[in-house]
């Protein structure tokens, strides 16, 4: 579950805003004051007026013992659920994963794209001391600690924190190495939560400036939180919020269906299937939340040619894949990233499968009575029931797939360079920033191993383009590229399934996993 | 009585040099497996060179042996080190996880010696009819269900469908005793299995304690048969039973993982399993150590016991 995590989406009710500020930044002064009126929307079921008090327990799976409330070193989705009542980014995904601002309030670029100004709305921390730009890049040099590894530092890379100052109170001009055009996405990023100034210890009495305060922690169990009055966007309904932890996935819905919790996250197909529409709870679907896909490594055989690729996109049977490994719950990939969100190139043709197609390539190539191994692990849902489905489709094309399972706690550590085929998934974040982690030559997570120096150009490109649609035409042309040849054969994006209580209102649902709107707790209310 | 002290004394060293193989063992095996509690950390983001300032940060970049050996120094001066995953003291792992754990063993001991003992001597004192052949079936049966089976079962069952007992302990923190009834479907769980060990070897022991020539003895000597079954059969036949219920004992308190994961209680075996998950060797060792020391005081008391309950029978140290 650790495997996913960038993204967050918010409201609906504030898309149009979006669009302008998704604008390089053109539309930040328009943004103060939106967020107080947007009870309303976030419910997404026309769940009436909201009702304030109450508690409400939601039960995620967790990480035990060594649980911590430091914001950066949020890995989990217990971690981040937990990050997100207590703490605030400066801005956060909407459901498209484009960048929507929540501490900023705007910002604007340069005309080189390189030097950005964020302006912070007027918010406090718990203790009643205001954020401010200092506040913002102590976080930010936090993060950036060489001598530490919190996970947002590769994001914040393209950042001169050096350089980087607070102009006043309430405003931070950020210096740039390069042009960076999705800059905004940067401050979405995960992890990259605002904490005030010098704070280093978040176990005891942590201090942020989110829609909950801190009442009690108890690592690997529970962690109570109690409505923030003062909350810059409008307090939460509730009164109390606890998040505790239980692992297994029968514990989970147990506890919603014995009236322990009111919220339920992270269930599996056969459980939502089992529940669904039978009056008892709620089952929540978040669509696009997890890419499931195939890694190929590009760069050694047999995937260094790209007739093999083609050939292994044309192999997989999606809908079995979806059918089969997930279930059902889910939509069927085309070998891209990024379903449903911002710049996703939708209007190039669905690939199908085509054994005749595939074995024609494969002997053009040289690689007929192809053996390969498949890499896989439990560390997913649906990993190793997608690998056995996969060989089966291989055979058919006379590609013998051998699935080899690994230790499901180093991974991905193990497939990043090693093998030469896996299962790989992951969890919504922009598409650009799927670009620069895992596909330019610089990249830290490759595990496609794609390195291409025309394609580092294209996404150069992008960065420095300011206009949005001018941008867009690129991104398209970049996954133009990687559906004809690229290492992952997307097969499916898996729906993140949740549970309710019957009277728990206002839980978004087009928020995949991740985004703001997702595990937003300030928005939800008892009826 | 100087026969005992030196049976102890020769029993607790051995016990303490069995719980430093343990360690040793533990050691080297959580050493082996792929990955360290860096890559683990890491997770979905094994960036090279993140993986590398953790594993500096974690002090994971010294050698493997001079890592135990300052484990073992600590050890020397009564700590038990700091976790690698949080930086907290392995003490408060074990001690948290501790309090959950004992109480369950212990309710559960407490109603398993006598059922399993009752059982085993109604089955005994009926053998061949049809009070024996229930109790042997259904404790057949009864064995042959998983603990992960029989829990889904029985809160599926008395929890969500019947609502009389609440299905999991979430939310109740530490301090269960305060709340009774969530304890009740584990301690079922618990108890399942071990009721059936245990009676079968009670009967199968008193069985032969009573066709002995000890026991036709007394018989002829007059002796009530009340007074024979219990004064005379039932310690022979509980002799091999003690040994078995310190192994029980020894598996209730290594954490149940499957009853603690059903149920949410937060126990040792929660703490082993998130442990060995992050490779956090300092706290997989500490649990290695109390888990051995407690091994070894259970057996040997159990030896003791048997010992008493059966002079004859002079057990090996």
């Amino acid at each position: 579950m650790n495997d996913t995590p960038d993204h967050r989406f918010p409201g609906l009710g504030r898309r149009g805003f979006l669009a302008v500020s998704g604008a390089a930044g053109l539309g930040a002064l328009a943004l103060t004051g939106c967020g107080a009126g947007t009870d309303t929307t976030a419910g997404g079921k026309g769940d009436g007026k909201p009702q304030r008090g109450g508690r409400l327990r939601a039960a995620f799976a967790g990480g035990g013992a060594s649980e911590t409330l430091d914001p950066h070193l949020s890995n989990l989705f217990a971690d981040v659920a937990r990050a997100k009542a207590l703490f605030d980014k400066l801005a956060d995904y909407g459901s498209d994963l484009s960048a929507e601002p929540r501490l900023a309030s705007g910002w604007e670029s340069n005309a080189g794209l390189d030097r950005w100004t964020v302006r912070l709305r007027k918010a406090a921390f718990h203790d009643g001391k205001p954020v401010t730009g200092k506040d913002v890049l102590y976080s930010y040099r936090r993060i950036a600690d060489p001598k530490k590894a919190f996970r947002a530092k590769a994001s914040l890379e393209p950042i001169d924190l050096k350089a980087s100052r607070a102009v006043d109170e309430r405003t931070v001009e950020f210096v740039l190495k390069r042009p960076t055009a999705e800059f905004p996405n940067i401050l979405a990023t995960f992890g990259a939560y605002i904490v005030p100034e010098g704070a280093e210890e978040f176990d005891e009495q942590p201090v942020g400036s989110g829609p909950f305060r801190f009442v009690s922690f108890a690592p690997g169990r529970s962690a109570v939180f109690r409505r923030n009055p003062d909350y810059w966007e409008g307090a939460p309904h509730l009164d109390e919020l606890e998040i505790v932890v239980a692992n297994e996935e029968s514990a989970r819905i147990n506890a919603l269906l014995g009236g322990q919790v009111e919220y339920a996250h992270e269930l599996n197909p056969t459980t939502g299937r089992a529940h669904e529409g039978r009056g008892r709870i709620e089952i929540v679907r978040l669509s696009n939340s997890a890419m499931q896909s195939f890694a190929m490594k590009t760069d050694r055989k047999p995937f260094d040619d790209p007739r093999v690729r083609e050939a292994f996109f044309l192999i997989a049977d999606r809908k079995e894949l979806v059918a089969g490994a997930l279930s059902g719950a889910g939509e069927i990939g085309n070998d891209l990233f990024g379903k449903g969100y911002e710049y996703y190139a939708d209007g190039l043709p669905q690939r199908e499968q085509d054994l005749g197609r595939a074995k024609a390539l494969l002997k053009k190539a040289g690689a007929e009575d192809l053996t390969v191994t498949l890499d896989t692990s439990p560390v997913a849902a649906g990993f190793t029931e997608a690998a056995s489905i996969f060989r089966d489709q291989a055979a058919e094309a006379g590609v013998e797939v051998r699935v080899k399972s690994g230790s499901k706690d180093s991974y991905w550590r193990d497939i990043l360079d090693g093998g030469t085929i896996c299962s790989y998934r992951s969890g919504a974040m922009p598409i650009e920033a799927h670009f620069s982690q895992r596909l330019l030559t610089g990249s830290t997570t490759n595990a496609t191993h794609w390195r291409h120096k025309d394609f580092d150009a294209l996404y150069q490109q992008a960065q420095s383009t300011r206009d949005k649609k001018a941008r867009g035409a690129v991104y398209r042309r970049m996954q133009r590229r990687l559906h004809a040849e690229g290492g992952f054969l997307v097969w499916g994006f898996a729906d993140w399934i949740l549970g309710t209580a019957r009277n728990v209102r206002g839980v978004e649902t087009d928020a995949p996993a991740n985004s703001l709107d997702w595990a937003r707790f300030d928005k939800v209310w008892l009826a | 009585m100087s026969g005992l002290r030196r049976l102890l004394a020769r029993r607790l060293l051995l016990g303490a040099a069995q719980t430093a193989a343990v360690v040793l063992l533990v050691f080297a095996l959580t050493e082996a497996l792929p990955g360290d509690a860096a890559v683990a950390l890491a997770g979905d983001r094994p960036d090279p060179a993140r993986i590398a300032a953790i594993r500096a940060s974690m002090g994971l970049d010294r050698p493997a042996v001079e890592r135990l050996a300052d484990w073992a120094a600590g050890l020397a001066h009564g700590g038990l080190g700091t976790s690698l995953a949080s930086g907290r003291p392995v003490s408060t792992y074990i001690s948290d996880g501790f309090g959950p754990t004992l109480l369950l063993a212990a309710l559960t001991l407490a109603l398993l010696v006598p059922l399993g003992v009752g059982l085993g001597v109604l089955a005994a004192r009926h053998a061949g009819r049809w009070a024996d052949r229930l109790v042997s079936s259904v404790t057949l049966g009864l064995y042959a269900v998983p603990e992960f089976a029989c829990g889904v079962l029985l809160s599926t069952v008395f929890a969500i469908r019947l609502g009389w007992l609440p299905p999991t302990a979430v939310g109740y923190g530490a301090d269960l005793a305060a709340h009774p009834a969530v304890l009740v479907l584990p301690v079922l769980v618990l108890l399942a299995r071990p009721v059936c060990t245990l009676a079968r070897l009670v009967r199968a022991g008193m069985i032969d304690a009573l066709a002995s020539p000890y026991v036709a003895q007394a018989r002829r000597y007059g002796i009530g048969g009340a007074r024979i079954r219990y004064a005379h059969a039932l310690p022979a036949a509980v002799t091999p039973a003690a040994q078995q219920l310190a192994r029980t004992v020894d598996w209730l308190l290594s954490g149940v993982i499957v009853v603690e994961a059903l149920f949410v209680i937060p126990g040792l075996g929660t703490v082993l399993i998130n442990a060995v998950a992050e490779r956090d060797l300092p706290v997989v060792q500490g649990l290695a150590v109390v888990f051995g020391v407690l091994t070894v005081v259970l057996n040997t008391g159990a030896d003791l016991v048997a010992r008493r309950l059966a002079p004859r029978a002079e057990v090996a140290a």
